[in-house]
């Protein structure tokens, strides 16, 4: 593999987006060209990324199609690559983008071209986090998403969007600084900040829970896990359709996929200290806020709010530490971006005919769009996690995970399956079913076109990874049985440590 | 008497003499057209300077018996200034065109001050690092106050006039006990008679301090800067906020490094204190302003609370991370100040922030390079200022000063409040003002300092190394 696959795949949007900038977009003619523009360059992205996953070695557990170019300094290089887990997120990306563009066709009628930009680098940047295998390069992408994001949100969104914008673009920054502090200090002692060489590095172990924290609340607050998660329902209420596809479905998922690639590798002592503590957040996470997602009024905040305790499952998942754990978080993320997409492009739906998003306006929908009302079915049963949707794999992974550790998370986190049936399956009653006591309701029309081919895909996609989830767990096995090697040698080493000093102490 | 010692001050004598030049001319030869000649002059023979600096033809060495030196850092630092000096005027000569105010004295007044900064770069000792802030200072004053019809740059003027020559008594004081307990000027005979049990010494460094910190406008002695920047025309206050800043920051890093390293302990928890006060005041202060040239000052105040984190390591990565920051922050400040100079409605310049409300749908392209610049001097990756903020964090975390950098980060997440403010403002909200169209001179300096601050992460080793070369010669 000669051929730099993976920076070809974070340029093509950007260089979509300078073909972007040199359109005229003054008259109708250009606008269109704008979004065929923007459309056409994501799907070249997306099978790019599937020639990706074509050419991947699902075998090993190296790092694959793996650049590297002198950049900052000697040790801060130019470094990417990928194994199974960063491959379906790179894909999940690909994925949703032509999407979102095909979501924005109509209802953004104003900046479209700064709209199509904006998107594209994001999604050059969100590639990039992916990718990156080292510390400097992770952080540069990591942060940058946050201009286009907040413009997206900013200057697109609804009523109070410069609040939910602020509160975003701020509570990321607070998290990630730290995280700056942690790697120039991991620079300073080790001189390096390539993630491959790292990882075999023996960190004090003092020192070692103060980095890990220190990462950690970057990504709890990306994530985000309570008590930081109250940026995520505003910010998900006030961004356009798209913009809270790409939230839920993927800047969601750096947090979960930042914990797998350095939190945890770099830092497993950390990680096996803090465990307890992730665990608490994680319940707490998924029985509050599945609560506070019963009382919503709003449908984008419920579907945010479920979000939430959907990545609690995740974390969960993540520091059992066992196979089923890992792979079903991972799993749990694939899943959980498909499906919060499907539910915030299909209340993007109803939302382009009606300009709301209070759940009292509607009832009665199923009369008036008998098909837009059952793909909603099958996205509201995903999210509850229904067995043959790829909702229920993720959970059910996860806390197989979570009953083989710890018997009381596993029993709490379980009740959260049944709260979300609560608060999704009261949202699809109020939602569709019912008398329509409207009048607007009344003049509802059914999916068009470019609705249904939005939202096909997605239906195939969660039945297909519900009923065959092998298809991703065969590729993610490799790194994540690694991930796993690693840590229990550290921790052995560890514990091997502490009976060591405990006999010193002893005679 | 061999002439050849004084090749290393040469860029110092050329400019003394053309500004000397240039004013005979400009009294003489009053008309319409001075001052268009005056400046053409005057931009032509600082290129010169600047090309012979570049071009490695001024010689190293000392010169005044000891009093200046040239080396990479200070030829560095020069390079800088000259840089900045010659942006100020071009884009003077069309602001002060706008406003009516074409008065020769201006170029004069501009050159004989960057004539004091290239030597304070240079100073050796203590009598010429006096003189040249001096020489620095007092053009400075006059260029404040000079639209004296306004009262307001009358104001800023004296402001700056009265607290200026304040600051300087303090810094005479401490510079007068220092040479009392060392019993020398050069910094290095100082650096060799240093004892740190004497008290008077500590006085001595700390008044001198305080009379630096004065000039780079560090908190607690920041007062006068909102009030100056708010006063002055536009690009005075452009020019205000990088060249004597830089030359002042590469003074104090020279005297520190050079004259007291043995007293660093003592010298680094006043900078410390200086340092963490600068970047929280300046942030939590500029939170409130509606003027933009205020903001601006409170941002300049926080900036230089974090260049100083380089200072306080006095290690070649400090100083390094320092040169680096002074390069990013006058291509970032430079390029902003220009923009809100370029932008005005029906030939008044703007103001306020609220004045630039909806510009992103009037002139995307000046909406997207102020938001540019905005997130680089909030240090948001991947642009340049992020890696000025990287070096020097870098340089206090070695130091092992984390508590000063967890302060550098959570003051740079506060002045991201405010920089997201004026962004909000061009993007998210409307009004129905034009602009007027921008004359193709600035355009062109505003593009080619955005793109530097937006392509740096291509090549940062290009600046880098750059910076490393010239703080290496303070560390031989």
């Amino acid at each position: 593999m000669d051929w730099p696959i993976l920076s070809t795949i974070i340029l093509i949007p950007l260089l979509g987006s300078l073909t972007i900038l040199l359109i005229n977009s003054e008259d109708e003619i250009g606008k269109r060209n704008i979004k065929i523009v923007a459309l056409y360059t994501c799907i070249v992205n997306f099978l790019a990324s599937i020639f990706l996953w074509v050419n991947f070695d699902k075998l090993s557990s190296e790092f694959q199609f793996i650049e590297r170019y002198a950049w900052l300094a000697e040790n801060i290089t130019y470094h990417v690559g990928i194994d199974g887990i960063s491959l379906f997120l790179i894909i999940l990306t690909t994925f949703l983008m032509p999407f979102c563009i095909l979501a924005s066709w109509t209802n953004v009628s104003n900046k479209i071209k700064d709209y199509m930009v904006a998107f594209l680098i994001l999604e050059s940047l969100m590639i990039g986090v992916f990718c990156a295998l080292d510390l400097v390069v992770f952080y540069l992408f990591f942060e940058a998403c946050l201009i286009p994001m907040f413009l997206i949100i900013g200057v697109w969104g609804g009523a109070r969007r410069v609040y939910a914008t602020f509160k975003f673009f701020l509570y990321t920054l607070s998290g990630s600084v730290l995280m700056l502090i942690a790697i120039i200090y991991i620079y300073i002692v080790t001189g390096t900040t390539d993630v491959t060489i790292l990882s075999g590095y023996d960190f004090n172990y003092s020192i070692q829970n103060w980095l890990w924290l220190a990462f950690f609340i970057s990504f709890a607050v990306k994530m985000p896990m309570f008590p930081v998660h109250t940026w995520l329902p505003d910010a998900h209420v006030e961004a356009p359709t798209a913009g809270s596809v790409i939230l839920a479905g993927v800047l969601l998922k750096m947090g979960g996929y930042g914990i797998l690639r350095f939190s945890i590798p770099l830092f497993p002592i950390g990680s096996f200290v803090f465990t307890d503590l992730v665990f608490v957040l994680s319940v707490i996470a998924i029985i509050y806020t599945s609560f506070i997602a019963i009382a919503q009024e709003d449908i984008k905040k419920l579907i945010a709010y479920s979000s939430v305790a959907h990545m609690g499952f995740v974390t969960m998942g993540i520091f059992t530490f066992t196979d089923q754990g890992i792979q079903g978080g991972v799993f749990q993320m694939i899943s959980h971006g498909l499906i919060s997409s499907a539910l915030f492009l299909s209340v993007g739906v109803i939302y382009d005919r009606l300009h709301t998003r209070e759940i009292a306006v509607y009832g009665g929908v199923v009369k008036k769009m008998p098909i837009y009302a059952a793909f909603f079915l099958v996205f509201t049963m995903a999210n509850i996690g229904l067995p043959g949707t790829s909702g229920f794999v993720g959970e059910f992974l996860t806390l197989l995970g979570a009953f083989k550790v710890n018997l009381y998370v596993a029993f709490f986190a379980t009740t959260g399956v049944i709260l979300s049936a609560a608060y999704a399956l009261w949202l699809y009653k109020r939602v569709i079913f019912g008398v329509i006591t409207n009048d607007e309701v009344e003049k509802l029309l059914d999916l068009n076109l470019r609705e249904y081919i939005i939202l096909l895909p997605f239906v195939l996609l969660i039945i297909l990874f519900g009923v065959y989830p092998n298809m991703v767990i065969d590729l993610t096995a490799a790194s994540t049985t690694n991930l796993i090697d690693n840590y229990n040698y550290a921790i052995e080493q560890y514990q091997s440590h502490l009976v060591s000093v405990n006999l010193e102490i002893g005679t | 008497m061999n002439l050849l010692i004084f090749t290393p001050v040469l860029p110092e004598i050329a400019i003394t003499i053309v500004s000397m030049f240039l004013l005979i001319i400009g009294v003489f030869k009053k008309n319409e057209k001075t001052y268009t000649t005056i400046s053409n002059l005057a931009i032509l023979s600082l290129l010169v300077v600047l090309f012979l600096i570049f071009s490695g033809s001024v010689p190293k060495g000392v010169s005044f018996g000891g009093s200046l030196i040239t080396d990479s850092f200070s030829l560095y630092l020069k390079t800088l200034i000259l840089i900045s000096s010659i942006i100020i005027l071009v884009v003077s000569n069309i602001y002060l065109r706008n406003i009516n105010l074409l008065k020769f004295e201006y170029i004069i007044l501009v050159l004989l001050s960057v004539v004091g900064m290239m030597i304070m770069v240079s100073s050796n000792d203590l009598i010429s690092l006096y003189l040249s802030i001096e020489l620095q200072s007092l053009p400075l004053y006059v260029l404040a106050s000079i639209r004296n019809k306004s009262s307001k740059s009358t104001e800023s003027g004296l402001k700056y006039f009265v607290l200026g020559a304040l600051s300087s008594c303090i810094l005479l004081y401490g510079l007068s006990l220092i040479y009392g307990y060392t019993g020398s000027i050069y910094y290095n005979e100082i650096a060799a008679n240093l004892s740190e049990y004497d008290v008077g010494i500590l006085i001595g460094v700390a008044f001198t301090l305080a009379g630096f910190a004065f000039k780079i406008s560090a908190v607690p002695f920041h007062m006068w800067t909102p009030d100056v920047y708010e006063g002055s025309p536009t690009t005075v206050t452009a020019f205000f906020a990088v060249a004597p800043k830089i030359a002042a920051l590469g003074l104090i890093v020279r005297i520190l490094i050079t004259a007291m390293p043995t007293l660093m302990e003592d010298w680094q928890s006043i900078l410390i204190l200086l340092s963490i006060f600068s970047m929280l005041l300046g942030a939590f202060s500029a939170i409130g302003q509606r003027n933009l040239k205020r903001l601006l000052a409170y941002s300049s105040i926080s900036h230089m609370g974090f260049a100083l984190m380089g200072v306080i390591n006095g290690s070649f990565d400090g100083v390094r991370s320092l040169s680096l920051y002074m390069l990013i922050y006058l291509v970032m400040s430079l390029a902003l100040f220009i923009s809100i100079i370029a932008l005005k409605t029906n030939d008044e310049h703007i103001e306020n922030i609220e004045d630039i409300s909806g510009l992103a749908k009037i002139n995307p392209a000046m909406a997207l390079i102020i938001s540019i610049l905005l997130f680089s001097l909030a240090g948001i990756p991947p642009l340049a200022g992020f890696f000025a903020k990287f070096y020097v964090l870098y340089a206090a975390i070695d130091a092992k000063l984390y508590y000063l950098a967890i302060f550098g980060v959570l003051s740079s997440v506060i002045s991201a409040f405010y920089y997201l403010r004026i962004i909000k403002v061009m993007y998210f909200e409307e009004s129905a003002i034009s602009f007027d169209p921008i004359s193709k001179r600035l355009k062109t300096i505003i593009y080619l300092l955005t793109a530097i601050t937006l392509l740096f992460f291509l090549r940062p080793s290009i600046f880098i190394n750059f910076a490393g070369t010239a703080s290496a010669s303070l560390f031989i």
